[in-house]
């Protein structure tokens, strides 16, 4: 396996001597579904080149061929591409770049997690595909979001309106706010079937009954008249599916939607979401920050640290041979897996990024080389991979072609047989004469 | 760190020399559920239902359960925010239930709370150095420069700087806010802490640094701490004993250690095995807990777990497979409820067939074979016996007589668990359950053999 070779995301830009071959730079991406005002769009779209800056554009052009034969197949399945995606915020305090530019892929049926810490931007970028963050102060400066051959960032806000809740769908973390409180959810059912689909009151109303049953809401009939309040936190989240599902879209954007939840009916919400995918076929982009929940649910895994992706690949590759320090780290500060303490430092500051990798000043593998230009590029971790389809890459300057990773292996190593010291930024103060602070 | 700084003990503290710090014996709390203008009271809504367990100086004790289970509420009535409805609480050889307000105020310098939500637990308009130092103003101490004394050395013992204490809670992250949490709780020195889900609201890199932050601390004033939460890693990783509690009782108490390797409720091993393991080919365990916590005000009979429990005991005079044992139940506990609706099977039934038809054309058997389905129940159960007991309720539902249904069940299909409340036993070393397998010495079924090999 070539390491320079550009990931699946990103096709080279095509030539007229390839119209055979779709891919999402291509306006030829019209599918069944897409709307007349796509070829608008590809042409818009034709004047901004979408280059991957991770990948750059000296990928060797003889490789490309391969990639696209490869590629073919897939890029039919291919529902939603990102890429180069950048949202950022005009604040007082300057622009947060809350996105940064990223790319990652959902194939048809797949479920993608996205996972990082609070402040990664993992939020941001699943409202940045439907653009349902206010704006402004919210942008998108730069990049493409392609679901099914439309280009959803340069769309206006009709359009939109039309795909959102139809064609991708939204849950939330929080049911109890996501729900009207003052309106049952029946009623609120109905509206969402009505508002997207041409049907009569009676109609909606045997919908919505079904679609109550099909989440697990046992007595679905009589549910419809309650109002949020009388239902638990398990079942309200399960309406909030029922609603999502209201119009059986191509893909569901899940923010969290577990993490309100009992373990117990996590499990049971779970099991639902993946019965459900099996159903309607649809795609899954989750959002967590629970590393539990991804390897539960997850077929490819999107590792974001401030505003970047710094590892993907397949769920098993991800968890298997976590090869990006950042998730390493994470992975350890999972209780019951290696030492208390965290990864010590913060979220370097959104509204000015460091130059180099983004991780570099809390990593405790960094070199020089980490703190100077841009985000390294993508490279192939290699190995054997589980899942042949889904290659599993990081952007780490340990893992370059000429440089070698096990440098990693070879510092945990050492760092083991040297006395561990609590590897906190901050330390906890151990002075003497114990008690006695405040006591008088 | 709290582990092995005391003995281990069972609830009778059999092996423990020195006296516990808290001794809980008891505790209730009932919410009454009045109407009217008078305030009649209709009901209660039973939120803590007794509780026995000590804390022991130095050790770190976790309560762990499902939201709703009365674990915060416990925390809250335990040191009288709420009065406890009934029960003693001893601090230290003192029954603080009671205490008058003074002596109140007095111990309440020596048992300090941290709450989950580090957003609102501080007024957005205090400085971090004057809610520091409130406590310490309230307490008495008037000197302000000591105050600010203790502020900057608080500040640096939870890892923040001494100019923090001029920052405004908004200006400081989740976590730096929990360390905030902690140097207020710290401020009176107090004996003990007790923690109402501390590191729920946080990410797990930010938990695991409060986790190491309140062991540390624990060491250098030699804290007791009582945590709540519902996260069984969080417990796992820092307690010393765990109280597992199911619907305002304790269900479990043991050795971390124990409780967690070798749980001895059903109630233990379905929370455990339900929480997702960072391992992708690990999926599902097979046990997971259907339906919803019941409501508190109306607490099932005999054992509260019955209603849920996926090892219930099977009567004697039958034979199931344990899985197909739990949907009989499920059925029957929808019958007992009133809520199995015949006329909405049957329309199921229709709408899947030719439009002429209406719900009246579908025949009984139609109907119990849907109705079958719908609670997962095979087609026919493998002992003959049972199935024609089934099959006889279903006649009688279908046939529009769920009271029969409802009878012939209750009296043919019943479980001790329904009847008779199990009391906490002694299960191993170290460790009390209360279940009626225990008390009963039934051999253990194979999910809990599934557990154990996990």
């Amino acid at each position: 396996m070539t390491t320079n070779r550009p990931d699946n995301t990103t096709h080279p830009p095509q030539t007229d001597q390839t119209p055979s071959i779709p891919t999402a730079n291509d306006g030829s991406t019209a599918t069944s579904r897409s709307t007349p005002a796509s070829t608008i769009n590809a042409n818009a779209r034709g004047n901004k080149t979408i280059v991957n800056s991770n990948t750059s554009t000296d990928s060797p052009a003889h490789d490309s061929t391969a990639a696209e034969a490869s590629s073919d197949a897939k890029t039919d399945e291919m529902l939603l591409t990102v890429e180069n995606l950048k949202t950022v915020f005009d604040t007082d305090d300057g622009t947060v770049h809350a996105v940064d530019g990223i790319d990652f892929t959902v194939q048809r049926g797949e479920t993608v997690c996205i996972v990082g810490e609070s402040g990664s931007g993992k939020t941001v970028t699943s409202e940045s595909i439907t653009q349902l963050f206010k704006s402004p102060p919210g942008s998108i400066a730069d990049g493409s979001v392609v679901f099914d051959g439309i280009d959803l960032a340069s769309r206006t806000e009709d359009e939109l309106t039309d795909i959102r809740g139809a064609r991708i769908s939204h849950i939330f973390q929080n049911p109890q706010g996501a729900l009207n409180p003052v309106y049952t959810v029946g009623w609120q059912l109905i509206e969402a079937i009505q508002l997207h689909r041409n049907v009569d009151d009676d109609a909606a109303r045997e919908d919505a009954v079904d679609l109550l049953n099909r989440v697990g809401i046992p007595e679905a009939s009589s549910r419809l008249d309650d109002y949020p309040h009388e239902l638990s936190g398990g079942m309200k989240q399960r309406v909030m599916i029922a609603m999502a599902l209201a119009c059986q879209p191509d893909l569901l954007i899940a923010d969290e939607p577990t993490t309100a939840l009992d373990v117990t009916i996590q499990a049971q919400i779970l099991t639902l979401l993946r019965e459900l995918q099996a159903d309607f076929g649809m795609s899954i982009v989750f959002i967590t920050h629970d590393l539990g929940v991804v390897a539960e649910i997850a077929d490819r895994v999107v590792v974001m640290y401030a505003g970047k992706v710094m590892e993907r690949g397949s769920v098993y590759d991800v968890f298997e041979s976590p090869s990006h320090p950042y998730t390493k780290a994470l992975l350890e500060c999972l209780p019951g897996r290696g030492s208390l303490g965290g990864i010590p430092g913060s979220l370097p500051d959104p509204t000015a990024p460091p130059t180099g990798c983004r991780f570099a000043d809390r990593c405790p593998y960094a070199v020089e080389e980490c703190t100077v230009g841009e985000q390294p590029v993508f490279e192939s971790v290699g190995g054997e991979a589980r899942d042949e389809d889904i290659e599993h890459e990081v952007s780490c300057v340990h893992y370059r072609s000429a440089a070698d990773p096990s440098v990693l292996d070879q510092l945990d190593a050492d760092r083991s047989s040297v006395p561990q010291e609590r590897p906190s930024g901050r330390t906890v103060g151990t002075r003497d004469g114990e008690g006695g602070v405040a006591r008088e | 760190m709290g582990k092995g700084v005391s003995p281990v003990s069972d609830q009778s503290g059999a092996a423990r020399t020195e006296a516990p710090l808290l001794s809980v014996r008891n505790l209730t709390k009932h919410y009454p559920i009045t109407t009217g203008l008078r305030s009649k009271e209709v009901g209660r809504v039973r939120a803590v239902d007794g509780i026995d367990f000590d804390v022991y100086p130095g050790e770190t004790v976790g309560i762990v359960g499902e939201s709703g289970c009365g674990k915060s509420t416990a925390a809250s009535s335990l040191i009288r925010l709420e009065e406890p409805t009934e029960g003693t609480v001893r601090f230290d050889g003192e029954d603080i239930t009671r205490y008058d307000q003074a002596e109140l105020k007095a111990f309440r310098r020596r048992v300090q709370m941290i709450f989950q939500d580090p957003e609102s637990s501080f007024d957005p308009r205090m400085s971090i150095g004057e809610a520091i130092a409130e406590p310490l103003a309230v307490q008495g101490l008037t000197d302000a420069s000591r105050r600010r004394e203790i502020v900057v050395d608080l500040l640096e013992r939870v890892g923040l700087a001494a100019g923090d204490a001029d920052r405004y809670p908004h200006e400081l992250s989740g976590g730096q806010k929990q360390r905030v949490g902690l140097a207020r709780a710290l401020s009176m020195n107090p004996d003990m802490i007790i923690a109402d889900e501390p590191v729920s609201a946080l990410d797990v890199s930010i938990q695991s640094e409060i986790l190491a932050l309140m062991t540390d601390l624990q060491e250098s004033f030699g804290l007791s701490i009582l945590i709540i939460s519902h996260n069984l890693a969080v417990i796992r990783q820092i307690c010393d004993r765990v109280a597992v509690m199911y619907l305002g009782e304790i269900v479990e108490l043991g050795t971390a250690s124990e409780v967690f390797t070798n749980p001895q409720h059903p109630y233990t091993r379905a929370l455990l095995a339900s929480i997702p393991t960072a391992d992708p080919t690990d999926r599902g365990t097979g046990i997971e807990l259907t339906g919803d916590v019941p409501s508190p005000s109306n607490p099932p009979t005999g054992c509260r777990f019955h209603t849920r429990c996926p090892e219930l005991i099977q009567p004697d005079d039958y034979a199931f497979e344990q899985s197909v044992w739990r949907r009989v139940m499920d059925l029957r506990q929808k019958l007992d409820g009133g809520t199995v609706d015949v006329d909405a099977i049957r329309e199921g039934v229709v709408t899947e067939r030719e439009p002429s038809e209406t719900p009246d054309d579908v025949s009984a058997t139609e109907t119990k074979a849907r109705l079958r389905d719908e609670f997962a129940i095979p087609q026919s159960l493998g002992d003959s016996r049972a199935e024609s007991v089934l099959e006889a309720a279903l006649d009688d539902l279908v046939s529009g007589n769920p009271a029969a249904a409802r009878e012939r069940l209750a009296t043919e299909f019943a479980t001790p668990c329904e009847s008779q409340s199990p009391t906490l036993e002694d299960a191993t070393a170290g460790q009390t359950a209360s279940c009626l397998r225990l008390e009963n010495e039934l051999p253990p079924t194979e999910l809990e053999q599934t557990v154990r090999s996990d």
